[in-house]
């Protein structure tokens, strides 16, 4: 765990310039990884570079466009602008972890279904401020829903489609827990 | 965008972290929600020797009324100032300005203390808390002591927190009845740094007289500023069209603006004092009883 | 059969989902920064404090000694190897790296190269360069003044004027000036902005030593004429070479230029025999890759007394930054700025443009606008809102009564463009009926009595979009056709390459619909690729809304020259003679006997499997199309803007988009793409804007201050469309991407000026920010409550 007071001695490097390293355990997508890394290694990048989920992108580096918003304890948060370091312990959500035994996610689902992106590169962080979104509002307003993705910027769709695709989703997730057998 | 090598350390305590910090004379920082240190760090504009991660330390993410204050703890993320039933009845300035703060993501992870304590004039808490008449504890390597934020801020980016210095909570005096409090700010942009920001809290008694008034504006000087004449003006009256106008030019006249690509300084003074007016209309509805 | 009309799974007209959102909902796409090769090493570049200095020193042994850095590149270096400079598009040239003298903040100065991303950013941090401050010119009009300091002293001419260029017929149009009872005049400026795709432009190069062979992964929207340009800089062979483009996250023109980065990889590749990644930051991406606009434009419009437009007379100043990197077709200077007589018949017409060197970052590139028409359709669509109101008629009625009327097409301009079809007092007339015109003109009287500030502003835009037909239309010599290869396996499913490339717009869907549609073939069934040069067909690529126009031409074409070897089969299938065999409703039929049918997949496997004497096995074919003609999509856009009158803000209230494409291919998608081009047009109305100090420091180089919308405050756009197909397309489709883009900055505009007109405002420059209007009106008077 990083709570120690001290560095943990330096270890083998996951960039070539040899600095103190920190040993972090974080749950990715449901998985626990282990792994050494430089204290300054950003979260987006342990995420990219180290465990190979490329579908958390970057797009900006001042923490204003959103394309590396992923879960952190359920929270969208961005990951261009978190430590890995603070990660340890905790659980990390990516775009990767949307779809559940081959079944896209609602939101993914409406995305496709409403034209809701275009090039794709800012399309995983939207879905994951959407995800957060509906769980805690499935039934949001337009201004509810421009506001909640007010920090994930997309130069492609003005927007319309990604709101509709949100509502939309959020009527999917309505209908699939209604339906008899559905998740209460 | 790399920030440089640093190292990083995760105490448990507040003491542990007080230790570091002094350990590290001055060049290690607190990291708290990281939104404002992280990108200087990547811009290479900051370049800490250490990072002092004050996250793990339990017991100092927390909102709640107790002994005549609403306490707030340092590390509680500026979205659960959003999520606040008790805020949203009681103190709305402070979720009038959490809505205005960044992006809900950036919420997510950014903390009061940081808000508080960055001491850059366009961070929306100061102004409130100025306005609420808060008072800031810290705890440093002689123990704890308080701030008024009054006597908080001293430029942009100084704050009276000595480098080895944690603000462990926010204190803001209880709320209480016929007290009505608002925050209006505008921007360019959602997100973008405000233009002119001004925070207001009223008490009025039963005849709709002010008890007292605090007013402080955001972005229209070096730091926050305080709008104490333009406040004093307010205490003892029924407000009328022409007090609001009076305070607004007061509160103009308390602004050290300096032209940017938000507008030049005559617009940002001017819209100190627009702002003044919207925020004393909203709290005083407020205080009496409307929302 | 039913009496339903035939059609295809997936044919033209229908919104079908699209093929690509599999993998980008899954973050499953493969963006450049995405591929990670075995020893692929780091490019990270140190770059200039100064937006005009001498360089006295660079000392890179600091750089070198950071753990993992394995090498740095230097102007020196790249000068030895004759790499210093290189061509841009426009016959003039850039620096890769300077080897004296730097001339724009943010300029490239030394490459860094490392085993690890981290370690590249340190060692660039840790280059020291010494730097001699000369002076500074960032103003274009002080640039060709005389005494200003000369930026680019490697050239002949001693001035910072690049060139002159000018159309239309000066002395008639003076002489419709002389004569003309009513004429306007108005200053415009159109400011520096940055197309900011989500995606920053990144590479890797890869030189094998052993082969050869040089492959480089770039973000490009041109690959094809990338990989020319390598093989003419570099001198590598051009079959040696390969060029990649992948997933793109937008382009919108900010990817067709050749930037330092992509060279510098290469060179580091070379020179370390290991493939080399560059990827650009935001700041980086903002602050020196090419920008767009930048154009000072005096306008003046002719008259009539009634209204009737005459004349029109136009002189701009242009700021290229140090060098004239711009992307435009190699003939046209100033692109297709001469589009500007617009949706109107001016008689005469005289146009020219002055260019400057400045210190600024170099370009002159689209941000999602065929070369140069967002100026030119803003400049006339102001102008014409400046005329009505001068006139004291309401602006909706002087565009009618000016339009170019439907039976005048095809039409040919006072500058020399024929205008392919349109129809633009139908697109107009729509636009007012849905967002009720005459309502909204009585309610702004209404506010207006009571002292509220709304406004209600028009654009009725002609683009010119299609680049181009090979008479005119060449960059650096290579006329700009594009290309379609279409192959049908045995089964019936089909492989077809292009050379253009998508950025977002869905390439892989329209072009498979079009297939559909041509050769009955379900969508489902076609599988698209494009950008890689060792697979696609030759072609230009995407940008300038050419795609659909050119390639999508070529894939009809394509798919028609398959269609007539297919009948040839399907007539040795059917024991009948080809003439006697037609392609209808899907299928090859027997003239009169229509149940007689044999479907493409029949045929196909048949070409494979029981081919007729005389006819070659196998069923593809390629076609190259050369346009005949640009064509002009065309729309009328109106918005309805509130003013908050204590502060200047602008709020759009409502926005209705009525645009003519001609034939739609995927109504989803054009609607999605109009979206985008209105969020795009919206932006530098309001918004985005990069501005430089007189020291040349930039203001608005990350996302911190270059204010791209969010969902809060982009307006809920409204859209609806007319179709007049073009005549000379064969889909009769005329592009799409940019239409938004070019006509949506008057119409916001116009509604604030509109919104400003009892305080007798004609212009206001933009971006309109909330102190602009809060100047005007605290100028002419407190706000009354």
């Amino acid at each position: 765990m990083a709570t120690s007071a001290r560095p943990v001695a330096p270890a083998a490097s996951l960039t070539s310039a040899g600095g103190p390293t920190s040993r972090i355990q974080v749950t990715v997508n449901g998985r626990s990884v282990v792994a050494e890394v430089e204290p300054r290694t950003l979260l987006v990048h342990f995420l990219r570079e180290v465990l190979g989920l490329t579908g958390t992108h970057i797009g900006c580096d001042t923490s204003h466009c959103g394309a590396c918003t992923v879960h952190l304890d359920g929270k969208p948060v961005k990951s261009c602008t978190v430590l890995a370091v603070q990660v340890s312990g905790r659980e990390v959500r990516t775009v990767e972890g949307l779809e559940v035994d081959g079944k896209l996610s609602p939101v993914q689902e409406a995305f496709v279904e409403a034209h809701g992106l275009q090039c794709g590169f800012c399309t995983p962080g939207m879905m994951m401020t959407a995800t957060a979104l509906l769980a805690r509002n499935p039934n949001p307003t337009d201004a509810e829903t421009r506001d909640a993705i007010r920090g994930n910027l997309c130069r492609c769709t003005g927007y319309v489609n990604i709101v509709k695709a949100i509502q939309l989703a959020g009527k999917k997730m309505q209908s699939a827990s209604s339906a008899p057998g559905g998740k209460p | 965008m790399i920030p440089p090598q640093f190292e990083y350390y995760a105490p448990s305590s507040v003491d542990e972290a007080v230790a570091l910090l002094r350990r590290f004379d001055g060049e290690a920082k607190v990291l708290a929600g990281g939104h404002s240190l992280i990108p200087l760090m990547k811009l290479r504009l900051a370049e800490p020797k250490a990072l002092v991660d004050i996250n793990r330390i339990p017991n100092l993410a927390y909102l709640r009324e107790e002994d005549g204050y609403l306490r707030i703890g340092a590390t509680t993320r500026t979205g659960d100032l959003l999520d606040s039933a008790l805020l949203r009845k009681s103190y709305p300035i402070l979720t009038d300005a959490a809505q205005e703060i960044a992006d809900p993501l950036v919420r997510n992870l950014g903390t009061v203390g940081g808000n508080v304590c960055h001491g850059d004039p366009g961070n929306d808490l100061p102004a409130c808390i100025l306005a609420l008449g808060a008072v800031l504890a810290v705890t440093g390597p002689t123990g704890p002591r308080e701030i008024p934020a009054a006597e908080f801020y001293r430029d942009t980016f100084v704050t009276a927190l000595e480098p080895t210095e944690i603000l462990t909570e926010v204190r803001i005096p209880k709320a209480r009845s016929h007290q009505g409090n608002a925050y209006q700010k505008i921007e360019k942009r959602v997100g973008d740094f405000a233009i002119a920001g001004a925070a207001a809290n009223l008490v009025v008694d039963g005849a709709g007289r002010i008890e007292t008034a605090g007013l402080a504006l955001t972005g229209v000087g070096p730091t926050v500023v305080p709008a104490t004449a333009a406040a004093a003006a307010l205490v003892g009256e029924v407000l009328s069209e022409t007090h609001l106008a009076n305070a607004a030019r007061l509160a103009e006249a308390a602004t050290d603006p300096s032209g940017d690509l938000r507008g030049p300084v005559a617009y940002k003074r001017a819209m100190a004092g627009v702002l003044v007016r919207r925020a004393l209309e909203r709290a005083l509805a407020r205080a009496k009883g409307g929302s | 059969m039913s009496a339903q009309v035939p059609s295809v799974k997936g044919g033209i007209g229908q919104s079908i989902l699209r093929k690509e959102d599999g993998r980008f909902v899954r973050g499953k796409g493969s963006y450049i920064d995405d591929f990670k090769l075995p020893g692929m090493l780091y490019l990270d570049i140190a770059r200039s404090p100064y937006a005009h200095a001498k360089i006295t020193a660079i000392r890179t042994d600091k750089a070198l000694k950071v753990p993992g850095v394995l090498a740095v590149i230097t102007g020196k270096d790249l000068e030895a190897a004759g790499l210093a400079w290189m061509p841009t598009l426009m016959s003039d040239k850039q620096m890769v790296l300077p080897t004296d003298t730097v001339m724009y903040q943010a300029q490239e100065v030394v490459g860094v190269v490392a085993d690890s991303r981290y370690a590249a950013a340190d060692g660039a941090a840790a280059v020291e360069v010494d730097y001699e401050p000369l002076p500074v010119v960032t103003d274009p009009f002080k640039a060709i003044a005389p005494g200003a300091p000369v930026i680019r002293t490697d050239r002949k001419e001693a001035s910072n004027h690049i060139w002159h260029w000018e159309t239309g017929d000066r002395a008639g149009t003076d002489r419709a000036f002389a004569a003309a009872p009513v004429s306007v005049a108005q200053d415009l400026y159109i400011p520096r902005i940055h197309v900011s795709s989500m995606e920053t432009c990144g590479c890797i190069a890869q030189m094998d030593p052993v082969s050869g062979r040089f492959t480089i992964w770039m973000t490009t929207q041109a690959p094809h004429a990338i990989r020319t340009v390598f093989a003419l800089v570099t001198g590598l062979p051009e079959q040696n070479i390969r060029v990649i483009s992948p997933d793109i996250g937008g382009g919108f023109g900010g990817k067709v230029p050749v930037y330092p980065g992509y060279v510098l990889a290469s060179v580091a590749s070379i020179k370390t025999g290991r493939p080399v990644k560059w990827i650009e930051d935001r700041s980086e991406n903002l602050q020196a890759d090419s920008f767009a606009r930048d154009y000072h434009i005096h306008a003046e419009v002719a008259a009539e007394r009634d209204g009737t437009v005459t004349a029109l007379r136009v002189k701009t100043l242009a700021d290229h930054g140090y060098t004239d990197a711009a992307a435009n077709p190699s003939k046209f200077p100033a692109g297709l700025f001469h589009i500007i007589t617009g949706s109107y018949p001016f008689a005469q017409a005289f146009v020219e443009v002055d260019a400057a060197y400045t210190n600024k970052p170099p370009g002159g590139i689209a941000y999602r606008c065929s070369f140069r028409v967002t100026e030119a359709v803003y400049t006339i669509e102001r102008m014409m809102d400046i005329l009505a109101h001068r006139l004291r008629v309401d602006p909706a009625e002087l565009r009618l009564k000016n339009f170019i009327p439907p039976e005048a097409f095809p039409y040919r301009s006072a500058l020399g463009w024929t205008y392919d079809s349109g129809n633009y007092g139908a697109a107009l007339a729509k636009a007012m009926e849905i967002i009720d015109y005459a309502g909204l003109r009585r309610e702004q009287a209404e506010k207006r009595r009571k002292g509220e500030l709304m406004g209600i502003g028009i654009s009725s835009f002609t683009e010119i979009v299609g680049a181009g037909p090979s008479a005119t239309f060449d960059i650096l010599g290579i006329k700009m056709f594009d290309s379609a290869e279409v192959r049908i396996h045995p089964t019936g499913k089909v492989l077809a390459r292009f050379g253009t490339k998508s950025q977002g717009q869905g390439h892989e869907t329209t072009y498979a619909q079009i297939l559909a549609e041509e050769l009955g073939i379900p969508a489902d069934d076609i599988r698209v690729e494009e950008g890689d040069t060792d697979t696609a067909p030759y072609g230009l690529g995407t940008y300038a809304s050419r795609s659909t126009p050119t390639a999508g031409a070529a894939a009809a074409i394509a798919a028609r020259k398959i269609r007539e070897k297919g009948r040839r089969i399907a007539a040795h299938l059917l024991e009948v003679s080809p003439d006697d065999v037609e392609w209808k409703d899907f299928a090859f039929r027997v003239k009169g006997v229509p149940t007689k049918s044999k479907t493409m997949q029949e045929v196909a496997f048949a070409a494979y499997t029981n081919h007729p004497p005389g006819v070659e096995a196998g069923l593809e074919a390629v076609d190259y199309y050369d346009p005949p003609n640009m064509t002009y999509p065309f729309g009328s856009y109106i918005c309805v803007v509130d003013i908050d009158k204590e502060t200047g803000q602008v709020k759009v209230r409502r926005f209705v988009a009525v645009d003519d494409c001609g034939t739609i291919i995927n109504p989803m998608i054009v609607d999605g793409q109009i979206h985008g081009g209105l969020t795009m047009g919206f932006a530098p109305a309001l918004l985005e804007e990069i501005q430089y100090d007189e020291n040349g420091n930039i203001h608005g180089g990350s996302f911190m201050d270059y204010l791209v919308p969010t969902a809060v405050e982009t307006p809920n756009w409204e859209t609806a469309k007319t179709v007049t197909p073009s005549p000379h397309h064969p889909l009769g489709a005329k592009g799409v991407g940019e239409s938004a883009t070019v006509g949506a900055p008057p119409a916001i505009v116009n509604a604030v000026v509109d919104a400003l007109q009892p305080y007798g405002v004609e212009h206001i420059d933009i971006p309109i920010h909330p102190w602009k209007v809060w100047q005007i009106l605290h100028a002419k008077g407190a706000p009354t409550p």
